[in-house]
């Protein structure tokens, strides 16, 4: 009998060995992919178990957490003004999970960052709780708090504003917004709150200054203007010989004004004042298609910012004819900028034509407020000459001083800029967008430069207009940041 | 039998064959020191203090312990000295962790934890004290032969107890249990050990009719038709718990044991032929028309969709099989350490039949790997004594009942880490469970008797006057 019984002990330990492999496989081959797994409640538990470090703006905090009950979820996020800093921030709920700079940095808020590794580990060994770290950002609490106000005031819209010496973000502002503290927690609440946001049509959770790509309109004229000072054709005051009415090339469709303004034979300057659209669609269409792209994509066209949360790119098309680059020149056809490149157009123009990589998280500090990385500014693109960047501001400041931009003039600072109202829709028939770009300049330089855009507005459409919509909010942001110095 | 003496089985009473009981007393206390260290971990770990009942637990598991060695020390001198340890190791650390998990908030509120560590103290100290009974009774394992037929009526009842309108209870989907008063027992577990020795009893008086009365066919033995009857008879049974009781541990546990004995009594390869073909026909059948196996089939072939069916709200499902693997996923390598891991998400069960989730967990893959050795090692030493044993009854009956130990542990393990479905069993020894720890130190009261008798060395034969003039003829 005894040899079926060495079969069985051998079957037996087969048996357990099989549980050893499948124990194996388990735990050592699929572990990290377990563990990671989104719908396995562990990570949702450690990202919330201790409270989240905070995000930082004008070295205050807006963000905060607060212990919770009845939940294995130990802390919840909260914000300070949720619906004026969540374009900032993000959201980082325990129902719907984290964005933008929640999602981003999660790494040191949590603290679980390979960079804190060493922290923690001596931490654990001294016996002191782990903490996260703060993200310190570049915003201007007044600046994003004057953008925030007067979008809000005027229904959807967005605004951004850069320091143009160093590309540092110092307002983003986007309405209709949201409050992330409203759906935070973990309840069905919170659940049933987030899906109303989702489905409305308003688009309450959308980022329009980054995410929401516009016409930009006749603020796209400044990036023609750039490109035809840049060609060496050009100069500010030097007749621009265009006829009007002025006929697209290869086309018997002539390219119209608003209105009956003074654009025959215009200077660059008095085109940019008043507005001309022949003007900058022939410029456009004698440049060609392959400049103007060129000097678009330097000012940043074409391609995804990182900020570092994500920007849409904003469109300038490759391959047009000639009528169709006339078109997109005055920022139709199928040109489409976010509020963040055209803020981006204004500074690398105030920034003497260097254009500075937007950013708008500064440090990244320890609990212990150790830095643990430093943003550098750095150059992004040259899209035009000193000169030529000098010349371009003197003609923006027309603009506001004597055109369209008159609203935005700002006592004690000289402000440039350039008004759009960009029409959109099947034969035009919405409301068009109203835009507004500009930059300051004080006695101490260039303090910021700022991109608004305004849809959709109760108002009249006659109302609609850069000059009249768009332009009050980029002064108030400006005198905001003037203020703060 | 006639061939042991000419393999090297190491195990027939060398005379004088040293007892080996200060070996289990040292092995004991290392058995009963580690799962104090744990208790003390968990507790650090939870709120960082010892906790309140260290002093009392540990002297409770020390104070079960000596007194079962000092039975087996009076009652069992050449018992196997690992066996006790082993499985007073495994009670501990099933004690630590079912523990452990009361001190869950979230189990404490559905009520699946909150004061099962002292009841499971409880249930130790009856079932060590029906360990000792078994010691204390069974002087010698020969004397279970005489109840044969008794225990296949005694079986039989057990089994179809939880059937008994007004005593059954159904939970969770498996009719296993019955109440008597305020306790539910799980008449299965105590089935497992006396149909072990009803198997052993029959196979030992019929072995020789099965194992030669057979015809050859493709290069097997086939059995004669009537002698088929036994092995339709358990297949029957087998199949009726499945349907009646929904519970396919049990049904595979019983059937799987009688397979091996029947393998073992007959030395025939054709009956495992025949028993892996039954039950797998057996096991299909069932499953195509019983929706509560089906349903534990697809919950083990796609976890995931069980999870979201049940998450949505669907009834009749569960997401314990997915939050165990994650459980076990986010334990990795090493673990996050006692008292430190969140199995308590397995919610239903999470310290009965998925308490391996917890080990996996908190102790990793390490841990858990040597954990299934301590179980292996039982098994070994359980097999080895059936080797040992000199007797057919003692080794049918002590294969039967490792062999039976083996396939649940694989069984519940394999179920809870995803090997094979899900069945309604327990881990023995560390699952929260009065009637599976009982049953458990009854059985291994019943090994070591078995291998108490197999070392005993034989008394010394008395001188015989004709001894001089009988000479051994060697062919």
């Amino acid at each position: 009998m005894n040899k079926p019984l060495r079969r069985i002990a051998i079957f037996c330990g087969l048996l357990i060995l099989t549980l050893l492999i499948r124990d194996n496989w388990l735990q050592y081959v699929k572990a990290d992919q377990l563990a990671s797994d989104d719908d396995n409640r562990r990570v949702i538990i450690a990202r919330y178990s201790t409270p989240r470090g905070d995000i930082v703006v004008d070295g205050k905090s807006i963000t905060g957490s607060k212990a919770t009950s009845g939940t294995d979820l130990k802390y919840k996020r909260t914000w300070k003004d949720g619906p004026m800093w969540s374009p900032v921030t993000g959201y980082a709920s325990q129902v719907v999970g984290a964005s933008q700079i929640e999602n981003l940095e999660d790494g040191i808020l949590t603290g679980n960052d390979d960079r804190l590794f060493f922290r923690n580990t001596l931490d654990m060994v001294t016996g002191k709780k782990k903490e996260g770290g703060n993200v310190v950002t570049t915003l201007n609490a007044a600046a994003q708090k004057a953008a925030y106000d007067g979008l809000k005031n005027r229904g959807k819209g967005a605004v951004a504003a850069i320091e143009p010496s160093t590309g540092k973000i110092l307002a983003l502002a986007s309405t209709p917004s949201y409050d992330p503290s409203s759906f935070a927690g973990n309840s069905t609440a919170d659940g049933e709150t987030f899906a109303k946001l989702d489905k409305d049509k308003d688009k309450p959770l959308l980022n329009r200054a980054l995410r929401e790509t516009y016409p930009p309109g006749s603020t796209f004229k400044l990036v023609t203007a750039a490109a035809a000072l840049e060609s060496g054709d050009y100069a500010p005051d030097k007749k621009t010989q265009t006829p009007l009415p002025w006929t697209m090339p290869g086309t018997t469709t002539p390219l119209k004004n608003e209105g009956n303004i003074p654009c025959e034979d215009a200077t660059l300057r008095v085109a940019l004042k008043v507005s001309c659209n022949t003007v900058f669609g022939k410029i456009g269409s004698d440049l060609g298609n392959d400049k103007m792209v060129e000097e678009a994509e330097k000012f940043g066209f074409n391609k995804e910012q990182f900020v570092p949360v994500r920007s849409n790119a904003s469109n300038f098309d490759d391959n047009m004819n000639p009528s169709q680059t006339a078109l997109s020149s005055i920022g139709q056809y199928n040109t489409a900028a976010t509020p963040l490149q055209m803020a981006m157009v204004a500074s690398a123009i105030a920034n003497d034509g260097t254009l500075m990589e937007p950013y708008m998280v500064d440090e990244l500090k320890a609990s212990n407020l150790d830095t643990i990385e430093k943003t550098e500014p750095k150059e992004l693109s040259k899209p035009l000459s000193e000169e030529n960047a000098q010349n371009l501001q003197s003609m923006m400041e027309t603009v506001v001083n004597e055109g369209t931009g008159q609203n935005a003039r700002i006592p004690g600072a000289t402000v440039g800029g350039k008004t759009g109202t960009a029409q959109h829709g099947v034969d035009n028939s919405e409301k068009p967008y109203a835009w507004f770009v500009s930059y300051a300049k004080t006695s101490s330089g260039f303090p910021v430069a700022v991109a608004v855009v305004v849809e959709d507005s109760e108002a009249s459409r006659q109302d609609i207009s850069g000059g009249g919509l768009a332009a009050p909010i980029a002064k108030s942001v400006m005198e905001a940041v003037i203020n703060s110095k | 039998m006639s061939s042991s003496s000419t393999t090297h089985t190491s195990t027939i009473g060398a005379i004088g064959a040293p007892s080996r009981r200060n070996t289990e007393l040292m092995l004991l206390v290392f058995a009963v020191v580690i799962p104090v260290f744990a208790y003390a971990n968990v507790g650090l770990a939870l709120d960082g203090s010892l906790p309140a009942g260290l002093l009392g637990y540990g002297l409770g598991l020390g104070l079960l312990a000596g007194v079962a060695h000092l039975v087996v020390r009076k009652f069992a001198a050449y018992a196997d000295p690992l066996l006790l340890p082993l499985a007073t190791l495994l009670n501990g650390l099933g004690l630590v962790v079912i523990w452990r998990l009361d001190q869950s908030e979230l189990l404490q509120s559905i009520g699946q934890a909150g004061s099962a560590a002292p009841k499971q103290l409880m249930y130790t100290a009856i079932g060590i004290a029906l360990f000792i009974a078994v010691l204390f009774f069974l002087k010698d394992h020969r004397v279970l032969q005489r109840y044969t037929y008794i225990s296949m009526l005694g079986a039989i009842v057990l089994l179809l107890l939880p059937l008994v309108p007004g005593l059954g209870v159904n939970l969770y989907g498996a009719k296993i249990w019955i109440h008597v008063g305020s306790f539910s027992i799980q008449p299965g577990e105590f089935a497992k050990i006396v149909l072990a020795v009803f198997f052993a009893g029959y196979l030992m008086v019929k072995r020789d009719a099965l194992a030669l009365a057979s015809r050859r066919f493709m290069g097997l033995y086939l059995p004669r038709g009537r002698d088929l009857g036994p092995i339709l008879v358990v297949w029957g049974i087998s199949i009726l718990i499945l349907v009646f009781e929904t519970d396919l541990g049990t049904s595979l546990l019983f059937f799987g044991m009688f397979v091996i004995m029947l393998y073992v009594a007959t030395e025939r390869t054709s009956w495992i032929v025949f028993g892996l073909l039954m039950s797998a026909v057996g096991a299909v059948g069932v499953a195509s028309f019983e929706p509560h196996i089906q349903q534990r089939v697809d919950a083990w072939l796609d976890p995931m969709k069980e999870y979201t069916l049940s998450r949505a709200g669907v009834g009749g499902h569960s997401e314990q099989a997915m939050q165990a693997l994650w459980a076990f996923g986010s334990g990795g390598t090493l673990g996050t350490g006692w008292g430190q891991g969140h199995s308590e998400l397995i919610r239903f069960a999470a310290n009965s039949d998925f308490i391996l989730a917890t080990f996996g967990e908190e102790l990793g893959l390490a841990g858990l790997m040597a954990l299934l050795l301590i179980y292996a090692l039982i098994v070994e030493r359980g097999v080895r004594t059936a080797l040992a044993a000199r007797d057919p009854f003692g080794k049918l009956l002590a294969v039967g009942l490792s062999g039976a130990f083996a396939l649940q542990v694989f069984v519940v393990a394999g179920g809870v880490m995803g090997l094979i479905p899900l069945t309604g069993m327990t881990m023995p020894f560390l699952a929260y469970g009065g009637s599976s720890v009982i049953a458990n130190w009854a059985l291994i009261g019943i090994l070591i008797r078995i291998s108490d008798t197999a070392r005993r060395p034989a008394p010394s034969p008395t001188p015989s006057p004709d001894a001089e003039m009988t000479q051994v003829v060697r062919p």
